[in-house]
């Protein structure tokens, strides 16, 4: 057979794509749940590490359970909204809403122990970083101001530079920072370049060489605290 | 062509045509995924196994595929493989596939593949091709543990994530070795590899 016609040529690169076509798309279907399922566990992964509870991804749903005792929705003005589940917000979609007072935050309570009633506040964080997308959760004392743990992580910062920020030792600085100031204006915590002072209750040390990733850092805290201002200010005790 | 015993078709690539220090081919994730042993063998699997059954595909198409468009069929069926390989992994090795990112998706543009399946698979029966596809493969593994091996050991203090460097070392002062994490070692580690190779086995070395 002639393997050099146009028309076989064409007959045979249409055969092939449809074949393939077909054959990926079984596989993805098939590997979805599967798929979902990991991505899920990594949320829940993310949201213990923030309270300083570790976790593998094989226990981390049973301890996620146990651990993570309250969650609910809030919009921009304080207030729970009802119907929403806290762990289904995407918030990439919501933080594209053009009006803020549609977007919505989620909020995961904490208990780490059944026998007492402290509790941890975990807000959820994403912003811009230099190369792609930033985030992270940051836990709250019951005071909703001191920090208790934080995580971040990144899609594709520089390694070495920005890609630092979701190191132990770059987050371990937030903890004990405040994000209300005396007099309870919120102020955020900020990446100070050259270093922070000791007792600079609002400010970490800034990353050498992640300068833009540092800064991208401190505009997602700010502007995701932002949005949980009002709660925040409402709540703490 | 004269006929290759099947045997040398997967001894050869270990060692006297090994993809990436004699032909050097797939240096960019060679350096890029060398950094711990596990992703480094997780890769090394996934080459393996796209190149085994693109060449057995390939091969066993060989005769029907239109030349003036072997290139495309090549790269399509290359391409399936590895998205088929990236979504299994992204099913069932969640951990190691967010460390491999991109470089699994780079394995369509690997030159280890469209050499082989150029070199032999076209001009060979399915067989042969599939154990060139799994001798190559592995002849790239091969390299990648081996420098994963020393980077790991030395750069992180563990193997295959187990530290193995006992805590008293550190208190005495030993330190891990920051440059080894980083590419660079990789390169400078894969030139020693080819060194002691090409001492070892003088046919290697061009006149």
């Amino acid at each position: 057979m002639n393997t050099e016609k146009n028309s076989y040529i064409f007959i045979y690169s249409t055969i092939m794509v449809l074949v393939i076509a077909a054959a990926l798309t079984v596989v993805a279907l098939q590997l979805k749940p599967a798929q979902e399922n990991n991505i899920r566990i990594e949320k829940m992964q993310n949201i213990l590490q923030s309270v300083k509870i570790p976790s593998t991804p094989k226990d981390a749903e049973t301890i996620y359970k146990e651990k993570i005792t309250e969650t609910f929705v809030i919009n921009t003005q304080g207030n729970i909204v009802e119907g929403k589940n806290a762990f289904d917000i995407n918030l990439a979609d919501e933080l594209k809403k053009e009006n803020d007072a549609e977007r919505l935050f989620p909020v995961f309570v904490c208990s780490p122990n059944k026998n007492d009633t402290v509790k941890y506040f975990i807000v959820q964080l994403r912003g811009k970083g230099l190369w792609g997308p930033i985030w992270g959760y940051m836990s709250f004392n019951a005071d909703l101001n001191t920090v208790y743990g934080c995580m971040f992580d990144h899609k594709g910062e520089t390694p070495g530079l920005g890609a630092e920020i979701n190191t132990a030792v770059f987050q371990s600085q937030f903890v004990g920072k405040k994000i209300f100031d005396e007099n309870n204006k919120f102020v955020s915590i900020a990446t100070v370049k050259g270093g922070t002072k000791d007792d600079d209750p609002h400010g970490v040390d800034a990353i050498s060489g992640g300068t833009i990733t540092s800064k991208g850092l401190e505009a997602m805290i700010y502007d995701c605290l932002k949005a949980y201002e009002l709660y925040l200010t409402n709540n703490k005790k | 062509m004269a006929q290759v015993k099947n045997s040398k078709l997967l001894a050869n690539p270990l060692n006297l045509q090994n993809p990436v220090t004699v032909q050097v081919l797939g240096i960019c994730s060679a350096l890029a995924v060398t950094v711990q042993m596990k992703p480094a063998f997780v890769m090394g699997l996934s080459v393996t196994i796209v190149t085994a059954f693109s060449s057995l595909i390939i091969s066993a198409l060989r005769n029907t595929i239109p030349n003036r468009i072997r290139i495309i069929v090549q790269l399509v069926v290359v391409a399936a493989l590895v998205i088929i390989v990236d979504q299994l992994l992204k099913a069932f090795l969640y951990d190691v596939s967010k460390q491999l990112s991109v470089f699994v998706g780079l394995i369509i543009t690997n030159c280890i593949l469209m050499g082989r399946l150029e070199a032999f698979a076209m001009g060979n029966k399915p067989f042969p091709s599939f154990i060139d596809g799994i001798g190559n493969g592995l002849g790239y593994s091969i390299i990648l543990l081996s420098i994963a091996f020393v980077r790991e050991l030395l750069g992180s203090g563990s193997i295959w994530g187990f530290k193995i460097i006992p805590p008293v070392f550190y208190q005495l002062g030993y330190e891990n070795n920051g440059l080894m994490i980083l590419p660079p070692m990789a390169v400078i580690l894969i030139g020693i590899i080819i060194w002691i190779q090409r001492s070892w086995k003088k046919e290697l070395i061009e006149k």
